[in-house]
């Protein structure tokens, strides 16, 4: 945190101490604060999909180490983390876990879209099995492009969050505003192919129109 | 180097006269089996004539001859190259009998031929969809079954190449999206098959009984795929009593990419940098195997020191790999994280290498149908050098020392997960996993490639078929990589990497070919087919960590569940290969 936001303009402070004494108010004191021990300790959920789950990893092991982000905590269970980093590619298959791991991680909660697969499908986008993207289903705060993102790639975006955190107020953020509890996303099914609950309208209405596949002749 | 994947030195035709005749389409090798006559045929392929190792079932939609093909490979673990069989069967009802009971290593397979292509195996065991889930629509590896987001048969596409004028494929889609939906599917009526039900069907039936007085009861836990020990996003669902496991099945799929179906619609090259995403600790030997599946169709040499450079490449890799199996795997056993720390300190050395050569720390790409893409720098062969010489003997010797007189990692894992010779055999497994229940088996020596005839080396085998041995063979099996690469580093010759001029477009003549390797994890093959166009008509990847997993249910049943993480950590598997 820049001690020169913290401070109260006006006061004059002697040169010797400046590094440790500051005069401020309860109200700028706080966000800086809030947000500089949550930007510290961002808890990623241990969750890897493929190939960019090993650059992940390699962050974290001994060259890159990213315990000086105090990010090195991989928690196994979702609701001990604050931070999913979708690392490959998300299949029709994967994603109603994705989903639900997602809706069982605590606010505050962020999603990183980590290579090309997860922010867009990346080279597997025409697959049949494959979902184009994360944001698709879930909100995601920062994407890192690459195939796959470097470690220090990976830090960056990392970095992008902690920028991002520094700025949320504590007067305004969704996790501690009245009727803005964690928000639910409704959880895809596997039928004959993804359905999205929220699009089923639109899947319909599609379906509805004569020709609606580009050729599902055979098969 | 010939075109045919299989030698013609055993007439089966002579033996089956009238059932069983050569397949003698230019470019192609083996015998065509009758669908009827097919066990009776594989029963004496396995015991008359000694092919023993079933390595790859897969199935080619020839829609053009309205027909479906079934191709087997088979080996002997003696060594020698393959005995290729296939059975014809009419597109509108491909059925044909399962050699589950002959070789058991086909029973993943032959579900895959199922899921993808529709192909119907008589007497399989548990005949599920194996990398899709049970109630998706159509069999996506059929020639006329498109995908929602299809632009068109092969690329490169028009609206890309030459002129790039893309839209987005979710614009042209009807549901914006990458779906597809029969006419008139409304999903508030339909109610869907649960496609977990047919899977929990499939495990074996647990009897209640009475012991002192007290009733007991099954547990069910689903293991993954969201869970640290399962090395990404696979399944398994386990049948427990108290904490023995009584039946376990593997869950495949949630990273399925479609690597076939895209192989399919690109050119022969695009193919090459999709190769590093199937086992992405290992793309050099990846990418290796796919070089010699359309090198032999191409029929071209490859110059001596490329050949040196990709021995060089796959040796390399393999330590690193070995070298994170030894950390992931004492993270299954409890160390956690810090026999890893000391593996990727190796691996990042290793991976300097790679992307001072290739430009890429994992995706190499490296590899070239008939050479690599760039030459080893006298830097970089500095760097192998030192590391080879100097640096990682004692690395290995310090994992060792380290590592196996721990006697709670001896305790762990001594004969935890026994399979026997024959059992590994008749599941197909390759690779470390099979020369630790005493095969010795290596393709490198049992059907040499490239240029391995000429090092010295020992095929790492550890007779006990425990966990402890397939952990050893790791540890054994990176010295004989260094001893190699010793020597091809001593060896390499100065010349060209590539024959004539690099071509983006390379002509392929049409026919089948088997290209394999021996990856890391086992033996990871191509199956490629050409019609001569400037696309595979097929393109199959026969993936180790796959059919390595068939043995998975007989190692863990009378073990622990904690044991049953050892165990698959012990298989080595990888998503990326295991779901393609
Ligand atoms: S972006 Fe590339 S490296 Fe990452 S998961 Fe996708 S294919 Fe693998």
């Amino acid at each position: 945190m820049e001690n020169n936001e913290l401070n109260l303009p006006g006061y004059e402070i002697p040169e010797d101490v400046k590094n440790v004494v500051a005069v401020t108010t309860l109200d700028r004191l706080l966000n800086p604060v809030y947000n500089w021990g949550r930007r510290s300790s961002v808890w990623p959920l241990m969750f890897g999909l493929a190939c960019c789950a090993i650059e992940m990893i390699a962050a974290q092991a001994s060259r890159y180490d990213l315990a000086r982000f105090g990010m090195e905590v991989m928690r196994p269970t979702p609701r001990q983390a604050d931070l999913m980093i979708v690392s490959g590619t998300v299949t029709k298959k994967m994603v109603p876990a994705i989903v639900r791991l997602y809706n069982q991680m605590p606010e505050p909660k962020y999603v990183m879209a980590m290579g090309a697969c997860a922010s867009s499908g990346g080279p597997f986008k025409e697959g049949y099995n494959v979902v184009a993207g994360i944001d698709k289903f879930l909100p995601v705060d920062v994407y890192v492009p690459g195939c796959p993102p470097t470690p220090q790639a990976l830090m960056n975006g990392l970095i992008m969050l902690q920028k991002k955190i520094d700025k949320e107020k504590i007067s305004q953020v969704r996790w501690y505003r009245k009727g803005h509890d964690s928000v639910e996303i409704p959880v895809p099914i596997l039928g004959p192919d993804l359905i999205d609950p929220r699009r089923i309208p639109d899947i319909k209405a599609a379906a509805a129109q004569p020709v609606t596949t580009p050729a599902q002749a055979g098969g | 180097m010939t075109a045919p994947a299989s030698s013609l030195t055993i007439d089966l035709a002579a033996r089956f006269p009238g059932a069983v005749s050569a397949d003698v389409r230019p470019g192609y090798g083996g015998f065509i089996v009758p669908a009827e006559k097919l066990i009776e045929v594989a029963t004496a392929i396995r015991d008359e004539f000694g092919y023993d190792l079933l390595s790859a079932v897969t199935g080619v939609d020839y829609i053009a001859d309205n027909k479906m093909e079934v191709v087997y490979h088979a080996f002997k673990t003696t060594g020698g190259p393959a005995f290729v069989f296939k059975v014809q069967v009419p597109r509108e009802n491909p059925v044909l009998p399962s050699v589950v009971n002959i070789w058991r290593g086909a029973e993943f397979q032959e579900r895959e031929a199922w899921d993808l292509l529709g192909i119907k195996f008589e007497g399989h065991p548990d005949l599920r969809r194996i990398l899709m889930w049970e109630g998706f629509e159509g069999h996506p590896l059929r020639k006329d079954w498109k995908e929602p987001f299809f632009e068109e048969e092969v690329k490169p596409f028009k609206s890309r190449w030459p002129d790039g004028k893309h839209t987005f494929a979710e614009v042209k889609n009807p549901f914006r999206d990458n779906l597809q939906f029969p006419a008139d599917f409304d999903p508030e009526k339909v109610t869907f098959t649960d496609p977990e039900e047919a899977l929990y069907k499939s495990l074996k039936k647990y009897h209640s009984e009475t012991r002192d007085g007290i009733e007991t009861d099954h547990i069910l836990v689903n293991m993954g795929p969201q869970h640290p020990s399962t090395h990404g996003v696979f399944r398994a669902v386990v049948m427990l009593d108290g904490e023995t496991v009584v039946s376990l099945k593997p869950v495949m799929g949630y990273l399925h990419r479609n690597h076939d179906k895209i192989g399919e619609r690109n050119t022969f090259l695009q193919n090459m940098p999709y190769t590093d995403r199937l086992d992405y600790f290992c793309s050099m030997t990846n990418n290796f195997g796919y070089a010699l599946a359309v090198e032999k169709l191409m029929n071209i040499q490859v110059p001596e020191r490329a050949d040196y450079i990709r021995v060089i490449m796959s040796e390399l890799t393999r330590i690193q790999n070995h070298l994170i199996f030894l950390g992931m795997f004492l993270n299954d056993l409890g160390a956690m994280y810090t026999p890893a720390l000391y593996a990727f300190e190796e691996r990042e050395l290793i991976l300097d290498i790679f992307e001072e050569v290739a430009g890429a720390r994992m995706m190499c790409n490296y590899f070239r149908f008939g050479g690599v893409a760039r030459d080893m720098g006298e830097d970089a062969l500095r760097k192998a050098r030192e590391l080879v010489f100097d640096r990682l003997p004692g690395k290995v010797d310090e994992m060792d020392r380290l590592l196996t007189e721990n006697e709670v990692l001896v305790s762990r894992v001594k004969g935890i997960g026994y399979l026997s010779a024959e059992d590994a055999i008749r599941t197909s497994m390759t690779g470390p996993m099979l020369r630790a229940s005493g095969v010795p088996y290596d393709i490198r020596r049992a059907d040499p490639y490239s240029i391995y005839d000429r090092f010295d080396f020992n095929v790492a085998c550890r007779p006990e078929g425990d966990l402890l041995a397939r952990y050893m063979v790791r540890i054994d099996e990176m010295r004989e990589s260094l001893k190699i690469l010793g020597q091809a580093l001593k060896q390499i010759p100065a010349g060209p990497i590539f024959p004539g001029k690099p071509q983006y477009q390379v002509k392929v003549p049409a026919g089948e070919s088997y290209g394999r390797v021996e990856s890391p994890k086992g033996e990871l093959a191509y199956y490629v087919v050409s019609n001569g166009k400037p696309n595979p008509y097929r393109y199959h990847v026969r993936p180790s960590s796959f059919v390595n997993l068939t043995s998975l249910e007989q190692m863990c049943i009378g073990e622990k569940i904690a044991d049953f993480v050892a165990i698959l950590g012990g298989i080595d598997i990888v998503l990326g290969e295991l779901d393609r």
